[in-house]
């Protein structure tokens, strides 16, 4: 309260001192803001600039939401007022910035646009820089609005960098004209397209240019403040070069600038230098240019003292690894991994497996970095890293042999990881018939060795190594009984853990029941991993968000890493992002996955086996039961929805998009998947609702956004939440508009947000049913169509549809056994409308009669539309 | 610009100045692992890392660190150079600054920030301007302590 009344103060010392406990100790007490803001405006339009200025700093120094409605209106005229003074225009400036972080609506449009821009032209160096800082803030949400600020800041950046030091006098820093203002120039400059107007791209680039040949200037001054003043703005210059990435020229001069750093002694350079040089690998002009210092680059890995250098040294070599170098790279990363810091090893092997997965040309080599990786840095290799090699090795014959072959020799090491152990063991069971022609891994030695290593291993590894071993049963009939002995060992007290001693048991049992057919289609190999993206990259971006240096280049490198990714990883279908562990099918304890094998053979103890206590069973086994109902391509299904929750909604060549939807009472919840099946980020990615007119106010939705930018081969997932306020005919869409290669894109698709997806069904018996369905005997009541059949006429299926529709299906009801008759609640806000149903078909005349009562007129009529178009 | 901070090689925190709102509670969290972070790295490692989602950027003079984090985009050399001025012109006020001067005069030291620094984003780079506005405050003060002496003696 004190510092209220400092604030109104007359006395400027007792009024800075109340501004200073304001802007340090209150930022959230919303009660003082509202007394406050008072004595600042009555500030803010004093004569005295000092005071303006106090007032002004205090705005920016809350920033809030308040602040914000209280001065919205206020600052802007202050900013481009011509009798205001340059201090206060400044702080105007970046008051406005701060303000308009908090709520973006403040900015008034239309003529302040260019009253704003064109305070780029200003004399006053002060406030020039001041108002850069705003428009690159406003340019970013509105950048069309505000192109005019291109030429503009190309100019005056043209008339600093051709000036010299002496002509600015207090803007020059250092020797340096103007660093900060040019910095924020170039800053600006990014967040639009090379400029389209030649003279303007010739003046900038110009402009590039002539800082670029200052960097080979012998410096001006010995000062650290001196090279580091210039080299800001040379980096930042170098930023807008990539950024732009249309001049070969510059873009191959600035690498060879970079590559100088690199063995500057300065640390800091050296640093930026590598992660510069991680942008412009991407480009396809500057990739070969810095492919020229990978050696340079491996040795600040090994070499450099400091690791978060080290770091960026790593990630540049991921960065320009490609075809031609990938053996190198990954040799020598592996090489480093021995010694590395524990801090960067994780992020390192998961480089390490994408890369020898995204260049492998020969699969064995893949399988031997791999294997090397869990032999050097076994506890960082995470389970995604091995899950992967077996999903490759499975997919691939020309591997297994190999694989298993070099699985065996590692195991003979004395000591050997874990992750090892678990890799052996899978690949083993699978394909360890395939080396049991040699002497020296016949299975007796194969499972004497695997066995070997079951005590040490913890209860999951053990659990999988069971598996492994009744997977022997079937491949080598010869170690039977061995292998019972085993399981009877396990199968009692002995086992602490529960699920070995069942798996044991269970296992045991099969072995000795099941006749050898049965055991050769229940312990069949397993069927391939449909292909996906790498969900390693997944968690790679989930560790490092938002700075995940890229490993593709940019546009155009035909031949090279682009294609092979192509084959390698074709569009990931299917949801899978949401959770990468249970992803990978349940791969966690390997008979969990293996439903597909089994659900034929009807043995009792089996079904047992696949309850999995170590991993979620279900979201795998939807998820992939949802990648099975993917057959058609370019499909368009929304009909089908009507009828189920569940599935791919809409597939073409370039995008794919499932739903998994589940509905409550009057709430939805759809998650909408989309994933890019071309080999090229889709840019400007946008699905936006569309909902009829008619729908307004009867249906309420909320979606998040979405990234606009969807990686190749990547999935994103859309989660929307849907209320039924009131009954309602059609179903809102989904607008998808995007660019492909630069080309627009539009998709059109109806959400399957049915009326009858808020059906609660209700159980009745056959009296009650015949009680209401005369009550809603009326006109206004009831619908009835009489249609033609237009898929054949089978019980079944018309079941499953009318189960899937939402309403309860009734049995035993109707007197005809042929009809069906079901019942259920449309739940919306407003009311609760009970509708009855009945479907008469005649096969004879292969006609249908649908007949749906309910105490709604319009919910009866579009109830009886949806479904009769579904037969 | 997120926020600066100003610590002693011991630990302690001697001025923080943050550009985006977060409770009380969170600031003192990242102010305790940072400084912590901080004071383990050697002297010849480079000035800059990337903490959980920002960038870091670090200078020593003398006994006391300044310390700035800023977003992904920005300008590393550039924002050395920011508390290089700042230095400066804490320098050319307080005449060769030392730790003390910012512990006693805290206040100036904010009131230097404030002009060079407004809302996280740099406002005036020019050393002259910085220092004539600091001028300003001062004499205004000056001149209401002389009024207020000479009317507490009865000569006004």
């Amino acid at each position: 309260m004190e510092a209220v009344n400092l604030l109104s103060s007359n006395k400027y010392s007792e009024k800075q001192i109340g501004y200073l406990f304001i802007s340090v100790l209150v930022n959230t007490n919303s009660d003082l803001i509202k007394l406050i803001i008072q004595s600042i405006k009555n500030d803010l339009s004093s004569r005295n600039p000092v005071h303006v200025s106090l007032a002004l700093q205090c705005i920016a120094n809350i920033g809030s939401k308040e602040m914000a409605e209280a001065f919205g209106h206020e600052i802007p005229k202050l900013l481009v007022s011509g009798d205001t003074m340059d201090v206060v225009k400044q702080s105007a400036a970046l008051c406005l910035l701060r303000l308009f972080r908090t709520s973006q609506e403040i900015i008034p449009s239309g003529e302040w646009t260019s009253r704003i821009i064109h305070l780029l032209n200003d004399q006053h160096m002060g406030v020039v820089t001041a108002a850069t800082s705003l428009i690159d803030a406003l340019v970013k949400k509105n950048p069309e609005e505000y192109k005019g600020c291109i030429s503009l800041a190309v100019s005056r950046l043209s008339r600093i960098v051709t000036a010299s030091y002496t002509d600015l006098q207090d803007y020059t820093y250092y020797f340096v004209p103007a660093p900060w203002l040019s910095v924020k120039l170039l800053r600006l400059l990014q967040n639009y397209p090379p400029p389209e107007d030649p003279g303007v791209r010739g003046r900038l680039n110009e402009c590039l240019e002539t800082i670029l040949n200052k960097a080979q200037e012998p410096p001006k001054s010995k000062k650290v403040q001196h090279s580091n003043a210039k080299n800001a703005v040379l980096f930042e210059a170098i930023s807008l070069i990539i950024h732009n990435d249309t001049e070969p020229n510059l873009l191959v001069r600035a690498c060879n600038q970079l590559g100088q750093f690199l063995s500057n002694r300065e640390t800091n350079l050296r640093y930026l230098a590598l992660e510069s040089m991680c942008l412009l690998a991407t480009s396809e002009f500057s990739h070969e240019a810095v492919k020229k210092h990978q050696e340079v680059v491996i040795l600040s890995m090994k070499m450099e003292k400091d690791v978060s250098v080290r770091q960026q040294a790593v990630d540049l070599l991921y960065a320009m690894c490609d075809k031609s170098n990938a053996e190198e790279i990954v040799q020598e990363m592996l090489n480093y991994l021995e010694t590395a810091d524990y801090s960067i090893r994780e992020e390192m092997v998961l480089k390490v497996a994408i890369l020898a997965e995204k260049y492998a040309t020969d699969y064995t080599w893949y399988v031997d970095v791999i294997l090397n990786l869990i032999r050097i840095a076994g506890d960082y290799v995470s389970e995604e890293v091995w899950y992967r090699v077996i999903q490759i090795v499975i997919n691939r014959d020309d591997v297994q042999g190999y694989a298993a072959k070099t699985v065996f020799e590692a195991l003979q090491a004395p000591a050997c990881h874990e992750n090892m152990v678990k890799v052996g063991g899978y690949i083993l069971g699978e394909f360890g018939n395939l080396i049991a022609g040699d002497q020296r891994s016949s299975p007796q030695v194969q499972f004497q060795l695997l066995h070997s290593k079951y005590h040490l291993c913890s209860p999951m590894t053990r659990a999988l190594l069971l598996s492994t071993y009744i997977k022997f049963v079937n491949l080598f009939p010869e170690i039977k009984t061995q292998i019972q002995d085993v399981f009877k060992q396990h199968s009692n007290l002995r086992s602490a853990d529960a699920e070995l001693q069942q798996r044991a048991s269970e296992y045991l049992q099969l072995s000795i029941i099941a006749s050898t057919d049965v055991l050769a289609t229940v312990l069949e190999e397993m069927p391939a991993f449909p292909e996906r993206e790498s969900s390693i990259l997944a968690v790679l971006k989930k560790k490092k968000p938002g700075r995940v240096p890229e490993n593709e280049i940019r546009e155009g490198k035909s031949p090279g890493p682009t294609a092979n990714h192509q084959t390698e990883q074709p569009p990931a279908p299917a949801p899978t992002t949401n959770n990468v562990s249970t992803d990978l099918l349940g791969l966690s304890t390997p008979p969990a996955s293996q439903p597909s094998t089994t659900s034929t053979s009807n043995t009792g103890v089996l079904l047992d086996v696949f309850g999995d206590m170590y991993g979620g069973t279900g979201t795998p086994a939807q998820a992939n039961n949802v990648n099975n109902l993917a057959p058609a391509q370019s499909t368009y299904n929304a009909k089908k929805f009507i009828c189920k929750n569940n599935g791919v909604l809409f597939e073409n060549d370039l995008i794919q998009i499932g739903v998994k939807s589940e509905f409550r009472q009057n709430l939805g919840r759809l998650g909408l998947f989309y994933g890019n099946k071309t080999s090229f980020a889709l840019q400007n990615f946008m699905p936006s609702l569309s909902i009829p007119d008619e729908l307004q106010g009867k249906v309420n939705l909320q979606v998040k956004p979405v990234e606009p930018v969807l990686e190749a081969g990547a999935q994103i997932q859309q989660m929307l939440n849907a209320e039924c306020i009131e009954d309602y005919s059609d179903t809102p869409s989904m607008v998808i508009s995007f660019l492909y290669n630069n080309v627009p894109q539009k998709l059109t698709i109806k959400l399957p947000l049915t009326i009858n997806k808020f059906f609660e069904p209700t159980e009745m018996n056959g009296e009650s049913f015949f009680a209401r369905w005369k009550n809603l005997g009326g006109n206004q009541q009831r619908s009835q169509k009489i249609f033609k059949a237009t898929q054949p006429m089978d019980t079944t299926a018309t079941r499953t549809k009318l189960l899937g529709f939402g309403m309860q299906l009734l049995e035993g009801i109707d007197p005809n056994p042929d009809n069906f008759v079901c019942a259920g609640i449309v739940h919306t806000r407003t009311q609760q409308v009970g509708c009855l149903l009945r479907l008469e078909p005649n096969k004879q005349a292969q006609m249908y009669r649908l007949t749906v009562r309910s105490s709604k007129e319009s919910v009866s009529q579009e109830v009886c539309e949806l479904l009769a178009d579904q037969f | 610009m997120q926020f600066m901070l100003l610590f002693s090689r011991q630990g302690k925190l001697r001025l923080q100045k943050w550009y985006v709102a977060h409770p009380d509670k969170l600031k003192k969290k990242i102010t305790r692992e940072l400084i912590t972070t901080i004071l383990a790295r050697k002297p010849k490692m480079s000035s800059f890392l990337e903490w959980k989602d920002v960038k870091v950027v670090y200078k020593r003079y003398a006994s006391l660190y300044f310390c700035c984090a800023i977003e992904q985009k920005d300008n590393e050399l550039l924002t050395l150079e920011i508390i290089h001025r700042y230095v400066e012109l804490l320098d050319k006020y307080f005449g060769s600054v030392c730790e003390l001067d910012i512990i006693f005069n805290f206040e100036k030291a904010y009131f230097i920030l404030d002009e060079l620094l407004l809302g996280g984003e740099i406002q005036e780079t020019s050393k002259k301007n910085v220092l004539k506005a600091i001028a300003a405050q001062d004499l205004l003060q000056e001149d209401e302590a002389v009024e207020g002496a000479l009317r507490e003696i009865g000569l006004l």
